[in-house]
């Protein structure tokens, strides 16, 4: 009996550790989902209407662990206060009106095609200046939704700026650009949206580490 | 231990005569039936020459698959029916080692099967590259290549833009070719590797960063085609997709002329149209 | 067992001292920090540079770090002390810890018998996580769109099951069975090199562990193929992968040069070419791939990582490079590689055929040369892995020619084994069906094949899930298959014990079954136009997909059936398996169960082949040969 007793405790303590062990595997795949946010919509259900306000900064800054070296993308929660998450709830066949505020510097494009915007409902403003083109030397970053079509360019503060922010957060006082644009979402759907502009600095081709990863420069418009 | 018994060395009854002739009688009712149902059913379908061939070389892989799968399959079932093992004594069979004229015969059938595959898919790869990928220095080239339209397309993390030189080089986001006309695509990546899949015009070519990917296809009446990523290049490869058109020469005259205009202020950043690009790579720490 | 010398053991917490799996865990850890560390200071000026504190992208830490953790592990183990003894002047030994009880298994042991059961559990282990990475593949797949793991992490499952299946699974049947069996087939009473012969195994377990860290480091995105420049872009997971890779390469390489070694210079008296037991062929043809073909893979390897460490541009086109480079250089290593995991299938097959069937092997010298003529095509091939990529077009026919040659030899080992089974005795053991599922899957696999060499069919299927499912009909379908067939069939000997027969029948049929009807859909999922590896599918792709994920995870239940079926078997049941449960004429079956520490009292002499079934003279595998521990 003690003999069997103790071969039944070792087999379940084996099963028992495998569960665990498997349980922490499988969680560290989905740590790294970012928690999806949902702006207040405003309008009708017919034509509902969305406000975004993001910013880009060019480190998210030493509270923000794992990466506080890494570009990327934070939007205002609707109690104002700036959070890291790129996964956007938004209704379908809405209007998106979206204003950025740019506190990076200058990246520069691949592929100079990206320099001028598509998809949007009116000109992209900056600096409520309307936007035909952004030579390819200029870009900081861009949002662009490929299914929808959209496009736009993000405008970068200039190298010699006075009171540049370093990392996140970064307050309005400080040297940044600001771009104002208007697209529609289309129908339901999940979709990736990016930015083109080659911005991981350290990375091969400026593409690695936060521009593979959502919740810096990669995210989704979840559109339901 | 008395050695077990041992079953005769020529059996009652002619089994190989009788297999040979379910396996000619089975594969002669079979082959044609997949020949003319099966095979022109398989992908990709009748959208483009090249797709047209795909689906003719698919057809004579299959037809000469199923004598192939007859064979062995009939081959396993009549060996469970006839000689398994009946009973708890152990019996052993009859101690055959081999036979020098069936492997004979075995060489030949397979030696000139494979042969023939060979020599068919190089018949076939000759036309025009049968819609893969050739590299810079395309060795299959179609009847008429020289008047060939010329478009690029430009694999980067993570979209596919295409470049018109005939039409002043102009850069667009979406792809639309003309019906009716043979082109010639060069697909090229700025970083990563790509593989530009057009499912429907049976068109795969990777998009290698500095190398020029010639693939030859000639496009038949208008179409909506789905453009894949078919090369694992990094996080969105699986959103990696887009819808192309094949459109009447007039509607393709139409919608060039307005990508022209859209794209006029962007034409001057643009680089002069080249086979390859190779834009400096930001390396690490830098 | 019988009561051999009882001996006064020291108490447990003094046998955990000393150099054992404990110590290497220890070593090992310490040894990576270690690493870290002087890669951090290594790289003083980017730690500064990069100003705000965190320091993600020091590949030179993570790589020396895995080196020194290595270094660390095999030192802890023992490997250390033999070289170390020798420079002081020791005389030279070959065997050591060959002690009894349970410790000899969690460190370095001589033994080849104890190496093939360490094999046997560590691959086990390995596969089990790799299968559990498939599952989690089949969950995503549920949905077309929706993402239950982040893109991004996906991808690293994706790339974590791939590694770990072709890494761990290169040694499926020559690390626990070719170990095992190997010497005693051929009469020997060690491997040639039996302290390397455990290096391997050791090797193989580090770099398992490596491949599984990579979830801390960001996982990797470019699959097992780790193509360039994806890989120079990715995260330090990819480190990991580089690691993983060459590690098992170090380790294949060992493997194969010690098969080849023990199984040319070390067999009994009478034991010639012709007599050699077609497993030994088999494993033969195997270690010569692995011996060729993985030097080349940390070659490339090794290059992968001076692009990522030292800034050099082997792969990057602007720098001089090309990815051609690495793809080619890949293939050249990738495509032996398949073989190495499909050739032992075809040896395993064959010599169990003949055992239940009751027919000496049909075709013996036929069979050997389809076995050698695939080692030596298989070097031909590798380009048609990259039909679609626009290299060398004009060579195409010669690709297309020398793949579709491999079917000649490939049939030759279907003929053979086909014939075997002609007029036999047939037994329909568990054993044997999975060798003869063996039949079916490859029959698929290879005919898909067919399509996927011919350029004109590959448009289609290259990188769909064509193709996928091609390779894990003839992966999956002929190694995982005959590695359970090998399972079956040996465990009574390497334990002693019996394994439960109804269970194993019940695995098999449904792993036969689930099998299918997981992977021939794919089939049509391929040519339908759904590409591997990426994370969403066309919407009208979605009955397929979950078709296929649902037969996956009763896939995965019936590798359930089997862990049940082992733990209960060799745990609780402990039925006394017979000394020759399947009446098998080869010489490990004549040895007592389980094997005796030395294997053979008198070297045997061999006077026939062991396959004389049916045969009158019916000659003894070994006249002259009584087996260590007497009679049985």
């Amino acid at each position: 009996m003690s003999r069997t007793g103790a071969k039944i405790l070792g087999v379940a303590t084996g099963v028992a550790v495998a569960g665990i062990l498997i349980g922490f595997y499988i969680a560290g795949y989905l740590v790294g989902n970012t928690p999806a946010f949902r702006p207040t919509v405003q309008g009708s259900s017919a034509s509902p209407t969305v406000h975004l306000t993001i910013e880009t900064v060019a480190a998210v800054g030493p509270t923000l662990a794992p990466h506080p070296d890494w570009v990327s993308y934070l939007v205002r929660n609707n109690s104002g206060r700036w959070e890291r998450s790129t996964v956007f709830t938004l209704p379908a066949h809405a209007t998106i009106r979206v204003t950025i505020y740019n506190f990076d510097g200058a990246s520069g494009l691949r592929n100079p095609l990206f320099g001028r915007p598509t998809g949007l409902v009116g000109p992209e403003l900056v600096d409520g200046k309307p936007l035909v083109v952004m030579p390819p030397d200029q870009p900081s970053h861009t949002f662009a939704v490929p299914a929808l079509g959209v496009l736009v360019p993000l405008a970068p503060v200039a190298d010699n700026a006075k009171n540049t922010c370093g990392y996140a957060p970064c307050l309005l006082s400080m040297a940044h650009r600001t771009m104002t644009f208007v697209f529609r979402t289309g129908k339901k759907g999940h979709y990736r949206w990016q930015c083109f502009v080659p911005c991981a600095a350290g990375f091969m081709y400026g593409f690695g580490g936060p521009m593979q990863t959502i919740g810096y420069m990669d995210g989704f418009l979840n559109v339901v | 231990m008395a050695p077990p018994a041992v079953t005769p060395a020529s059996p009652s009854v002619a089994h190989g005569k009788r297999f040979l002739i379910a396996w000619i009688v089975l594969s002669a009712i079979a082959t044609p039936l997949v020949a003319i149902f099966l095979g022109p059913a398989i992908p990709p379908g009748n959208d483009s020459v090249q797709a047209s061939e795909q689906v003719f070389s698919n057809t004579v892989m299959v037809s000469i698959s199923t004598p192939v799968c007859v064979f062995v399959l009939l081959f396993l079932l009549y060996v469970f029916a006839s000689f398994r093992s009946r009973g708890s004594a152990l019996v052993d069979g009859p101690p055959i080692r081999g036979d020098a004229r069936i492997q004979l015969i075995w060489m030949v059938v397979t030696s000139a099967t494979v042969l023939f595959l060979a020599g068919f898919g190089t018949y076939e790869l000759l036309k025009s590259g049968s819609g893969g990928g050739q590299g810079p220095n395309a060795a299959f080239q179609p009847a008429g290549y020289k008047r060939a339209l010329d478009v690029q397309v430009i694999g980067q993390q993570w979209e596919f833009t295409y470049r018109y030189p005939t039409y002043g080089g102009v850069e667009v986001p979406h792809l639309v070719l003309p019906a009716d006309t043979l082109i010639r695509l060069h697909v090229t990546s700025l970083d990563a590797i790509h593989s530009f899949w057009a499912y429907q015009l049976g068109v795969k070519a990777d998009a290698n960063p500095g190398v020029d990917n010639i693939v030859y296809v000639e496009t038949k009446g208008p179409l909506q085609f789905d453009i894949h990523c078919a090369e694992l290049c990094g996080l969105w490869h699986g959103y990696m997709f887009d819808t192309g058109h094949v459109v009447g020469a007039s509607t393709f005259a139409a919608w060039i002329k307005r990508q022209q205009s859209y794209f006029e202020p962007v034409m001057r950043y643009l680089p002069p149209y080249a086979t390859n690009y190779l834009p400096d790579p930001s390396r690490r720490a830098g | 067992m019988s009561a051999v010398a009882v001996e006064v053991r020291p108490p447990l917490w003094r046998r955990l001292i000393g150099f054992n799996a404990l110590t290497a865990v220890v070593f090992g850890i310490g040894g990576y920090y270690l690493g870290w560390f002087i890669g951090h200071h290594i790289n003083g000026a980017s730690v500064a540079y990069l100003g705000v504190g965190g320091i993600d992208q020091n590949d030179l830490s993570v790589f020396l770090g895995y080196f020194l953790g290595v270094a660390g592990f095999l030192i802890g183990m023992g490997f250390g002390v033999y070289p170390w003894a020798r420079l002081r002047g020791y005389p030279p030994s070959l065997r050591e810890k060959e002690q009894q009880g349970v410790g000899r298994y969690f460190g370095l042991c001589t033994d080849h018998k104890v190496v093939g059961i360490q094999y046997l559990c560590g691959i086990g282990l390995f596969f089990f996580i790799g299968g559990l990475n498939a599952m989690l593949i089949r969950v995503e797949l549920l949905s077309p769109a929706r993402q239950v793991f982040p893109a991004g992490q996906y991808l690293t499952l994706v790339g974590m099951h791939g590694t770990m299946m072709m890494g761990i699974m290169s040694s499926a049947i020559l690390g626990p069975f070719a170990n095992y069996f190997v010497p005693l087939m051929i009469g020997a009473r060690r491997m040639a090199f039996p302290r390397i012969e455990s290096l391997t195994f050791w090797l193989l377990m580090a770099g398992g562990a490596i491949l599984t860290t990579t979830i801390f480091f960001g996982g990797f995105p470019t699959g097992w193929t780790g193509y360039q420049p994806l890989n120079d872009q990715a995260n330090t997971g990819m480190d990991s992968y580089i690691v993983f890779f060459a590690l098992v390469g170090i380790s294949m390489c060992l493997l194969g040069l010690n098969m080849i070694a023990t199984i040319v210079t070390m067999r009994a008296p009478g034991l010639t070419w012709s007599r050699l037991p077609i497993f030994c062929w088999g494993v033969l043809s195997t270690a010569v791939l692995q011996l060729l073909a993985a030097p080349v893979l940390i070659a490339v390897l090794g290059m992968a990582m001076l692009d990522r460490t030292a800034q050099t541009t082997f792969f990057i086109p602007s720098g001089g490079g090309s990815p051609y480079l690495y793809q080619n250089l890949f293939w050249v290593f990738g495509h032996p590689e398949v073989y190495i995991l499909a050739l032992p299938g075809f040896a395993i097959v064959l010599e169990l055929l003949p055992v239940f069937a009751r027919k000496p092997l049909w075709g013996y010298r036929l069979a050997v040369a389809g076995m050698l003529g695939v080692t030596l095509l298989s070097w031909l091939v590798w380009q048609h892995h990259l039909f679609m990529s626009g290299i060398n077009s004009n060579l195409r026919p010669f690709y297309m020619l020398s793949t579709e040659l491999i079917s000649i030899p490939t049939g030759f080992t279907f003929l053979c084994g086909l014939m075997t089974l002609w007029r036999g005795q047939i037994r329909f053991t568990v054993p044997m069906l999975f060798c003869l599922a063996w039949f079916f899957n490859f029959l698929i696999g290879g005919l898909s094949g067919v399509f996927l060499s011919d350029v004109p069919s590959d448009v289609t299927t290259h990188g769909s899930f064509f193709s996928m499912a091609h390779f894990h009909y003839t992966i999956m379908g002929g190694l995982v298959f005959t590695f359970f067939a090998a399972i079956y069939y040996w465990i009574p000997k390497m334990t002693g014990f019996q394994l439960n027969e109804r269970l194993g029948k019940i695995h098999f049929w449904v792993m036969f079954i689930a099998f299918n009807s997981t992977f021939a859909p794919l089939f049509a999922a391929g040519f339908l136009g759904q590409a591997r590896r990426d994370v969403t599918y066309p919407a009208h792709l979605q009955f397929i997909n979950d078709w296929v994920s649902i037969s996956a995870f009763v896939l995965g239940a019936s590798m359930l059936v089997f862990l049940y079926n082992f733990v209960h078997s060799l745990l609780f049941a402990r039925i006394k398996a017979p000394v020759n449960p399947w009446s098998s004429l080869s010489i490990e079956w004549q040895l007592p169960s389980p094997v005796p520490v030395h294997n053979f009292d008198q070297i045997p002499v061999f006077t026939s082949d062991p396959y004389g079934y049916g045969e009158p003279s019916r000659p003894s595998a070994l006249p002259a040969a009584s087996p260590a521990g007497g009679s049985s």
